[in-house]
């Protein structure tokens, strides 16, 4: 009942004209929420009283850190639903939320240095949530490079649903890190069931740049899985009459 | 708050705005990026449905 | 049609018979170890004091690339004579043949490697505490890159970029791996008790032991069809 409507956006024709419709609306979102959020966390927050004007990397730090864990789990379930389901929009969602998930984990490692230098005093250490985070960053290049190693581009999708699957271990690693060690790396501050430990004028432009985030992750990803499901389509006769009306 | 305070930020100037530098290129990046792909791929398959129209 | 044990002890033994056949496959991880370890000395110029320090992470390290080095060829003769097509056709569970081999492959190169490591560990006094701990981790460790390391074998068995692919998908599922067996050698070298850094290991075995065949033979299974 519910799945209905869901099995009819599985067929790769609906899903390009669904992509086609959907982006704008997420890219004019994106834009007016980074808009609000880069006033809120540049302007409206108030200066850190310890950290000073530093602490506004934060806004892009955490934000890039939540995509960076939310792709990679997103990337093993849409790889699992094209691994057991054997649907097709499902493996193309997963490879092209890869290149994202990469760009958002190398984002908040940089910034998380560029934070770490005048907090820290230096650019990098070795302490757990750090490192977790550049394992994940391994993982998504493992991941790519898996990808365009198969000429086949369902094996590909499978082979790279069994690493992603298999990577997952390292999210709950990640996330708990700061929670199982005793590390540099600030503890938990944004719970899911407890007051936040953050000053509300800190916080709501923090929010908004995640949501900021996600909508620009929704956007790319309609646009690169519509283009990858073009190739993967390419000898359809939806395809040829979509280019011969375009051309 | 004066712009040039702004730009300062507190003394934390250069973090800040390397931080929301890098920010920006990287998701200008993708968002050209993933463009650029789509028209190649426009490109690639039109010239490929001519090639064999062309053959028939 | 035989019992699920007998098809396990024949997988097995067909294995180990293969490689002891061919010397050099069960010599060569522990030739490059040794060699690998006499590296280190030449990098940091006989500095004593600074590769006490980091002895144990040498061994461990250097463990870690000698059986990854080996783990690459477990499934390539197989897949490359039709065997692996054999096995999956045999009707006995893929899981359990690759649970096989993978046993098969532990014995050959993880139990020799075990055993040159602590006696390299002993012949570069290592302190006996940390020795233990060094003995603990890699008996609970090396099972574990063994079991991880043939799903990402499996995944990439025969093609071109073949090693280097491998060792990019293998490296960062084995870090934590590392990271906990350096912090149990760490802490009992200060002579902190190490049962955490134990249970940690302990449960990742169990876990690959569990699920680690069961993705080898889905990887298997997509490779080949």
């Amino acid at each position: 009942m519910i799945l209905k409507p869901l099995y009819r956006f599985a067929s790769p024709q609906n899903f390009y004209h669904l992509s086609v419709l959907l982006t704008p609306w997420f890219a004019w979102a994106t834009v007016l929420l980074m808009l609000i959020g880069l006033y809120g966390g540049l302007v409206f927050a108030p200066a850190d009283y310890q950290q000073g004007d530093s602490f506004r990397i934060i806004y892009i730090h955490v934000p890039s850190a939540w995509m960076s864990l939310f792709i990679y789990v997103l990337m093993a379930v849409f790889g699992g639903i094209g691994l057991i389901w054997h649907v097709k929009i499902a493996d193309v969602l997963a490879k092209s939320c890869a290149p994202l998930g990469l760009s958002f984990t190398f984002l908040a490692l940089a910034t998380g240095s560029i934070w770490g230098k005048p907090m820290w005093g230096t650019w990098w250490v070795w302490d757990a949530r750090l490192t977790s985070e550049l394992i994940l960053l391994f993982l998504y290049l493992g991941y790519m490079a898996l990808q365009s190693a198969f000429d086949d581009r369902r094996v590909a999708a499978r082979a790279g649903a069994i690493l992603a699957l298999v990577g997952m271990v390292n999210i709950p690693i990640i996330h708990y890190s700061v929670e199982w060690w005793s590390t540099l790396h600030q503890g938990p501050t944004v719970s899911k069931f407890d007051a936040p430990s953050i000053h509300i004028n800190m916080l709501i432009p923090l929010l908004i740049m995640a949501l900021a985030f996600k909508t620009y992750f929704a956007s790319v990803l309609l646009l690169r899985a519509r283009t990858e499901i073009l190739e993967y389509e390419c000898n359809s006769n939806w395809v040829r009459e979509l280019l011969n009306e375009s051309d | 708050m004066s712009f040039q305070e702004f730009l300062h930020m507190g003394g934390y100037g250069s973090y800040v705005w390397a931080s929301y530098g890098l920010c920006a290129v990287v998701l200008i990046f993708n968002v050209v990026e993933s463009l650029s792909r789509q028209r190649k791929v426009f490109r690639e398959l039109n010239k490929r449905i001519r090639r064999l129209e062309s053959n028939k | 049609m035989h019992t699920h044990w007998h098809a396990f002890t024949v997988i097995f033994s067909r294995d180990i018979i293969l490689v002891s056949r061919c010397r050099a496959e069960l010599v060569n991880p522990l030739v490059f170890f040794v060699v690998v370890i006499a590296l280190f000395p030449f990098a940091f110029g006989s500095d004593a004091e600074l590769l006490k320090r980091i002895t144990a992470g040498m061994i461990w390290i250097t463990a870690l690339l000698a059986s990854t080095l080996s783990l690459e060829g477990i499934f390539r003769s197989d897949y490359e004579d039709g065997s692996t097509e054999q096995m999956v056709l045999s009707g006995y569970p893929l899981t359990l043949l690759v649970a096989a081999k993978v046993s098969a492959h532990w014995c050959l190169t993880g139990l020799p490697l075990i055993i040159i490591a602590m006696l390299t560990g002993f012949i570069l006094s290592l302190p006996t505490q940390a020795l233990q701990a060094l003995f603990l981790t890699l008996l609970l460790g090396t099972p574990v890159l063994s079991l991880i390391g043939a799903i990402a074998v499996a995944l990439t068995v025969g093609l071109r970029s073949g090693g280097m692919l491998l060792s990019l998908l293998i490296l960062p599922l084995y870090m934590p791996i590392l990271i906990f067996s350096m912090l149990a050698v760490e802490n009992a070298s200060a002579g902190l008790p190490i049962d955490a850094e134990l249970y940690f290991l302990a449960g990742m075995l169990v876990l690959s032991i569990t699920l680690g065949p069961i993705a080898t033979a889905a990887s298997l299974r997509i490779r080949l069809s």
